[in-house]
C-alpha cells in the first residue's frame, strides 16, 4: 500500500468516527438534556464508533500497523468499549432509572432496548473471554470471541438505528453500514469454518 | 384397563371448554359485552410517575397540546371530572422533574386538554405519559397508565384516549 493510500484510509477512518460524533455533539436535543444524560448519549456514539475500529484492528486491516501491535490496540480499544458501554448504561440509569430497569429486564416499550442490552452482555462476554484467553485453546477462543463480536455488532447497529436521539440520520446510517462492512470483512479474515473443522478434528 | 376411545376424550375436553365459554358472557355483560373494551396500561407508562400532581391551568410555558377523552368501558359514556395526570420530557425539563408534571380534569363530555411545553425525544422516542390513578380520583375506575408516541418529533400535539373499567 502506498503512503498516499494509507493516509487516505486513516483520514477516512477519522472522518467516519469524527463526523457522527460532531453531529451528535451539536444536536439541538442537547439543549434540553442534563449533562449526565448528554454524556450517556455520547458514550453510546463513541461505543458505536469503536465498533468500526475493532474489527479493523482484530484483522490487522489498518495500513502501517503490523498484526501484533494491531491486536494489542484491539485489546485496548476493547477495554475502552467496555468503559463506553458502562458509561452509557450508568448515565441513562441516573437520568431515568425505571426506563433502564425495564430495558435490562427486557420489558421496555421501546423496541431498540432489547437489542442494546443483548449487545451489552455480548460485549462483556467477549471481554471476559479475552481476559481468559491464556487459559483457552486458541481456536475455541477465536470461535466464541468472533461469534460474540457479531452479536455485539448486529445488536448495536439495530439499537442505534432505531433510536431517535442525538445522532444525525445520514452520519448514523453511514457509520452503521461501515461498522457492518468492517465486521463482515474481519469475520471472513477469521476463517471460522476452517477453525471449527480443525477444532472438531482434534476432539 | 383399556384406555377410553379417543373420540370420548375429545368430547369430554370439548364439554369442559364449552362450560366456561357459555358462562363467560353473563359474567362480562355489565362492562364488556356491549362493546367498548377498557384501555390496558401501556408498558413503561408509569415510569417516572409522581403521584398526585397538582391540577394546573398549563404545565410550564406551554406551546404543545396533549388532548384526549375519558370514557367508561361497555357503553362508552363520557367520564366527567376525571383527573388525568400528565408528564413528559420537554423543552423545559426531564420526566423526573416535578415541574414537568401536572394534572387536569375532564369536562362534561369527558374531554381533557392540557397545554404543556414541547415534547422532545428522550430515551429514544418522543413520547408522553398520562395516568388515570384511582388513588387520586373519586370516579371509582381502575388505574391506567398510557405512554403514547408522537408520530413525528416535530408534532405540536398528541392525543390519547382512556376507556376505564369500574374498580
Amino acid at each position: 500500500m502506498t503512503a498516499a493510500r494509507a493516509a487516505l484510509v486513516w483520514a477516512g477512518l477519522a472522518l467516519a468516527l469524527g463526523v457522527p460524533l460532531a453531529v451528535a455533539a451539536t444536536s439541538p436535543l442537547l439543549a434540553w438534556r442534563e449533562p449526565i444524560y448528554i454524556a450517556a448519549g455520547l458514550a453510546g456514539v463513541v461505543g458505536l464508533g469503536l465498533l468500526l475500529v475493532q474489527p479493523l484492528l482484530a484483522a490487522g486491516l489498518l495500513p502501517g500497523l503490523r498484526m501484533r501491535p494491531s491486536r494489542r490496540l484491539h485489546a485496548v480499544v476493547g477495554a475502552a468499549l467496555v468503559v463506553a458501554v458502562v458509561a452509557h448504561v450508568a448515565g441513562l440509569w441516573v437520568t431515568s432509572p425505571p426506563d433502564v430497569v425495564d430495558a435490562l429486564l427486557f420489558r421496555s416499550p421501546t423496541p431498540f432496548s432489547a437489542w442494546g442490552v443483548v449487545a451489552m452482555w455480548a460485549v462483556f462476554g467477549a471481554a471476559l473471554l479475552a481476559l481468559l484467553r491464556p487459559r483457552l485453546r486458541l481456536l475455541l477462543f477465536r470461535l466464541c470471541h468472533v461469534t460474540l463480536a457479531v452479536v455485539v455488532v448486529v445488536g448495536t447497529v439495530v439499537h442505534a438505528w432505531l433510536v431517535d436521539g442525538t445522532m444525525g440520520t445520514v452520519s448514523k446510517a453511514v457509520l452503521c453500514l461501515l461498522v457492518l462492512a468492517a465486521a463482515a470483512w474481519a469475520v471472513r479474515e477469521a476463517r471460522l469454518p476452517a477453525a471449527l473443522r480443525r477444532l472438531l478434528r482434534r476432539e | 384397563m383399556t384406555p377410553p376411545p379417543r373420540r370420548t376424550l375429545l368430547l369430554a375436553a370439548g364439554a369442559a371448554l364449552a362450560v366456561p365459554a357459555l358462562a363467560a358472557p353473563a359474567l362480562l355483560r355489565p362492562a364488556l359485552a356491549q362493546g367498548l373494551a377498557p384501555t390496558p396500561s401501556m408498558r413503561g407508562g408509569a415510569n417516572n410517575y409522581l403521584p398526585g400532581a397538582a391540577i394546573v391551568p398549563r404545565i410550564g410555558q406551554g406551546g404543545f397540546w396533549l388532548t384526549g377523552t375519558v370514557r367508561r368501558a361497555g357503553d362508552g359514556a363520557p367520564v366527567p371530572r376525571a383527573r388525568i395526570q400528565i408528564w413528559a420530557h420537554t423543552t423545559e425539563g426531564h420526566e423526573r422533574d416535578p415541574h414537568s408534571h401536572g394534572a387536569t380534569l375532564t369536562d362534561a363530555e369527558g374531554a381533557f386538554r392540557m397545554e404543556m411545553p414541547q415534547i422532545v425525544p428522550a430515551f429514544g422516542q418522543a413520547h408522553g405519559h398520562l395516568a388515570y390513578d384511582s388513588a387520586h380520583d373519586e370516579n371509582g375506575y381502575e388505574t391506567v397508565f398510557l405512554r403514547p408516541l408522537l408520530r413525528s418529533a416535530r408534532d405540536t400535539s398528541l392525543t390519547a384516549h382512556f376507556v376505564l373499567r369500574r374498580a
